[in-house]
């Protein structure tokens, strides 16, 4: 993906995000009695990335720069994420340690193509590592 | 209290038998943190963050700075071993020394990394001793305009080096000010960006982001590559790690230039180690008589940027500690984590906490004194730390990050903020935003809308008081020439280099 695309595209949402925040802003007190009301603040820093976004969005359209961002890389770590937003969504089903143990099962065996066994083994050890450290050692609750 | 009594005061705080623990666990971290590529001292102390609430605060701000000072001395390994630099510190003592390592002098070059990074540390933390009360005590004269006005200019400096594209910066640091505005307005009570959660009412804690910018952003970047580097050897038996009298010679004038550099260039926000490294070795090879030598592995150029790397992170502590503002990201969690202590740093906190500052000075000098027998003789084992799997390592780190931040709130809200700021960390690295400005933006975000909103109030809604007051109209006209300098043709060429090398 050539890099004024993708400035392109952030632009426009860093642009919406001002938009929302001078919407917001604008409901809220300006000035009042006491001074600078709840709007004062964010409105102008809503109208600065507006603007700004603005600026950004119009100099990725006039940009001649072949320049890339290399996204092939980006597919292993988006999966990661994904397995990692899999791993919240279980904590409060099955608790942390088995699901932290699976997130760590599937980072070796998934992503690093480790034997069956090796990521069975890395996600058991570091489940039980976790206990015996937060729990046990420190008295810290785990999720 | 002067500076002598307040360092002997120092001495019996970090001398403590639990302090000398603390700092030597610290600085342990930080040494293997800076060994591995990719996991930065903001991460690790925002990770260790939410467990420090345990701790005794003198304890904790003694372990967390001796991660901050000891990742530095760590970085050098890799740079040295693997022409891969542990942080981007450490860029610069690739080029000398990954050659000496490759010609069989990894000793020598280790070895003077470890010196370097021993004498500019101390010296960083002498110039803390010196500089931090006398500006204190300056600083004390502030009100609401010039605190607005210096945190301004604060995050203009920082906006300005932060990254190529400053209009990308400037968005970084807005969506910071954004995330510090959610929650409950203290003026009026209204709640604000809240989306109906009230989850959100109190705000979002910076441990959040943090950890999910540095760590969890960091290690989905780090997860692109499958492949690790392969190190060099490391020489074995201490005597193999000492570098030669003529290396010392050679590199004299080098722990000087480093150190100084280093120092001056930490108590500027923004700058950051980085650019005191490369200029410290600019400097260095262009007052040398042999700068055709320089990249080609010659000491001097391993000395100059390890030692301005090094004393830089005294120069940085000044400005957070006296006038709570931080320059730099590591900087801000430290910030964060001192106002999470119930502390407030600024003018008054030297007067007001002279064991914990005092404790802290003097514990940075044990620590320098730790660091050079640590990495002496264990280079070889903290080298064995690059073979840790990344597909433990990496689990790992996800895993504190969770029970870090869960710990802290008992919130699973806060773990799924977690996750989203992690991707907002990893898609800010890919598309080039810089993430300093975002946490700086929201460390200071409050401070600088209640600085701001106290001088309308002063003034009846009038903002000429922030342009009638001499030393805000000086520091506010400062920070509009630096947001300008873009628009500067040979400037702006002089700020992409510094940012590029």
């Amino acid at each position: 993906m050539r890099a004024a695309r993708a400035d392109f595209w952030s632009g426009l949402a860093l642009g919406g995000l001002g938009v929302y925040i001078i919407a917001q802003a604008w409901r809220w007190e300006y000035l009042g009695n006491d001074g600078p009301g709840p709007g004062f603040f964010p409105l102008w820093y809503g109208i600065a990335m507006a603007g700004l976004s603005l600026a950004l969005v119009i100099s990725s359209v006039r940009s001649s720069d072949g320049e890339t961002i290399d996204w092939t890389g980006a597919r292993r770590a988006f999966a990661t994420w994904g397995a990692l937003a899999v791993a919240v969504a279980l904590l409060k089903v099955v608790g942390f340690l088995i699901s932290f143990g699976a997130l760590t099962f599937f980072i070796a065996g998934v992503m690093y193509q480790r034997r069956l066994w090796v990521a069975a083994l890395a996600g058991v050890l570091a489940a039980a590592a976790f206990y015996a450290v937060f729990p046990l050692a420190l008295g810290v609750k785990l999720p | 209290m002067d500076i002598a009594s307040g360092l002997l005061q120092g001495f019996a705080v970090a001398a403590q038998p639990v302090n000398l623990l603390w700092c030597f666990v610290g600085v342990l971290l930080g040494t293997v943190v800076g060994v591995m590529p990719g996991l930065g001292p903001p991460a690790t102390i925002a990770m260790l963050l939410p467990l420090t609430f345990l701790m005794n605060p003198a304890s904790a701000i003694i372990m967390l700075a001796g991660i901050y000072y000891g990742a530095k001395y760590g970085g050098s390994t890799t740079a040295i071993l693997l022409n891969v630099p542990g942080e981007s510190a450490s860029v610069a003592t690739c080029f000398d020394g990954y050659q000496m390592a490759r010609r069989g002098r990894a000793g020598a070059a280790l070895g003077i990394a470890a010196i370097a990074s021993f004498i500019a540390g101390t010296v960083g933390v002498i110039g803390i001793m010196l500089v931090a009360p006398p500006l204190a005590r300056m600083a004390l004269a502030f009100s609401s305009p010039e605190y607005f006005a210096l945190m301004a200019l604060g995050l203009a400096m920082v906006v300005l080096l932060a990254g190529r594209s400053m209009v990308k910066a400037l968005l970084a640091m807005l969506v910071g000010l954004w995330l510090a505005g959610i929650g409950t307005d203290l003026f009026s009570q209204t709640s604000r960006f809240t989306f109906g959660r009230m989850e959100l009412l109190s705000g979002i804690d910076f441990v959040v982001v943090a950890i999910g910018v540095f760590a969890i952003g960091e290690v989905l970047a780090n997860m692109e590559g499958r492949e690790a580097a392969k190190a060099l050897p490391v020489p074995k038996g201490l005597r193999n790690l000492l570098p030669t009298g003529q290396d010392l010679k050679d590199s004299r004038f080098a722990f000087a230039n480093g150190s100084l550099v280093g120092f001056f260039i930490g108590v500027l926000p923004g700058a950051g180690s980085t650019i005191a490294s490369f200029i410290s070795y600019g400097l260095e090879k262009a007052v040398s008589r042999r700068p055709q030598e320089f990249g080609k592995g010659v000491p001097e150029g391993v000395a100059a940027p390890e030692a301005a790397n090094n004393a830089e992170t005294g120069g940085a502590l000044i400005p957070m500690l006296t006038l709570g503002i931080p320059g730099s990201s590591t900087t801000a969690v430290l910030l964060a984590a001192l106002v999470l202590w119930g502390f407030k740093p600024g003018p008054l906190f030297i007067g007001e906490n002279p064991a914990l500052f005092w404790g802290l000075v003097a514990s940075m000098y044990i620590g320098n004194v730790m660091l050079l027998v640590l990495n002496m003789p264990l280079v070889p084992l903290f080298a064995q730390v690059l073979r840790t799997p990344a597909y433990v390592l990496y689990p790992l780190i996800i895993g504190i990050a969770v029970v870090g931040v869960y710990s802290t709130s008992g919130s699973l809200f806060d773990v799924w903020l977690v996750a989203a700021f992690g991707l907002l960390g990893y898609l800010m690295r890919k598309l080039d935003y810089p993430s300093a400005p975002l946490i700086l933006g929201l460390v200071l975000g409050g401070a600088l809308e209640r600085a701001l909103r106290q001088s309308l109030m002063m003034s009846d809604g009038s903002v000429s008081i922030l342009v009638s007051r001499p030393v805000s109209a000086v520091m506010l006209s400062l920070a509009l020439l630096v947001l300008l300098i873009p628009v500067f043709g040979k400037l702006n060429r002089l700020r992409l280099q510094a940012i590029e090398k």
